[in-house]
């Protein structure tokens, strides 16, 4: 097993932890956790193929996952909001609870 | 392939896995703060320094504290009584293992065909602060006001409105 395949196979892990955290769990908070930890799979793919690719020093995987790190926290920041302005309106953060389109 | 690397790798994948499996979601985001961790430091054992240090500011720093955040303003610390798993949980897992194993299956088929260049890339930041101002300039303004929106969306999403409070 040649050291890139290593990193793919944990981001695949990661990745499939993260999508399981996010489809079983019911606390919208858990569910933006399992978000975030796909995105962290996706990067390290980025790097790794950044690492291991013949030319590193165009550094496209490294800017892509540079890029994709401040889009996450854009995501983290505005998810984490809307889950406090439906907790303030509805009482819960139980997804299984939030079932109407209408306020 | 080394010991350096599983451990690594098994810091990491246990700090997911506890992340998504505690019941109590401080916890679980004290784990997730560990994945992070872990995935900064496989950063850095990619010769990746910049991303690395920037995953711990962003992640560590600045993340797992807005999630520790929001889940005391939800008073989401106590375990509810009905479990923390939905009740669709056993397809969420499936779904979840299928799309692991086609990963894996189409990463160990494409192995042999996949670059595998050992010299370490010598970029410094300074080769990265120069790409930035310089080839990748336009994506930079646009993640700068993607994130100054983003932010004062936050802000108006969960800001107090009081007139409507007393309707």
């Amino acid at each position: 097993m040649t050291p890139l395949t290593g990193y793919l196979i944990v981001a695949a892990l990661i990745f499939a932890i993260g999508l399981a955290g996010a489809l079983t769990r019911r606390n919208a908070i858990m569910v933006l956790i399992g978000i975030e930890l796909m995105l962290n799979a996706a990067n390290l793919n980025l790097i790794a193929f950044w690492r291991y690719s013949p030319h590193p020093e165009l550094l496209t995987g490294m800017m892509f996952a540079i890029f994709s790190i401040a889009v996450a926290a854009a995501e983290a920041a505005v998810g984490l909001g809307l889950v406090i302005s439906i907790y303030r309106h509805a009482k819960t953060a139980d997804v299984e609870q939030m079932n109407r389109m209408k306020g | 392939m080394d010991f350096v690397f599983y451990l690594i790798s098994a810091f990491a994948v246990g700090g997911a896995l506890a992340a998504v499996l505690l019941k109590n979601l401080v916890h679980a985001a004290l784990a997730l703060t560990i994945a992070f961790f872990g995935l900064a430091l496989l950063f850095l054992r990619l010769d990746a320094q910049f991303a690395g240090f920037a995953q711990i500011l962003v992640y560590v720093g600045a993340v797992a504290i807005l999630v520790v955040f929001a889940i005391l303003l939800t008073k989401g610390s106590e375990v509810p009584r009905e479990g923390v798993f939905s009740k669709s949980w056993f397809a969420g897992l499936a779904i979840a293992a299928g799309v692991f194993a086609v990963l894996a299956r189409a990463v160990l088929q494409a192995a042999p065909s996949l670059p595998n260049q050992t010299a370490v890339p010598a970029v410094t930041v300074n080769d990265i602060g120069n790409a930035l101002m310089s080839r990748y300039v336009l994506p930079l303004e646009i993640i700068a006001v993607l994130l100054t929106a983003a932010l004062l969306g936050a802000v108006i999403v969960a800001m107090h409105e009081k007139e409507r409070a007393k309707q």
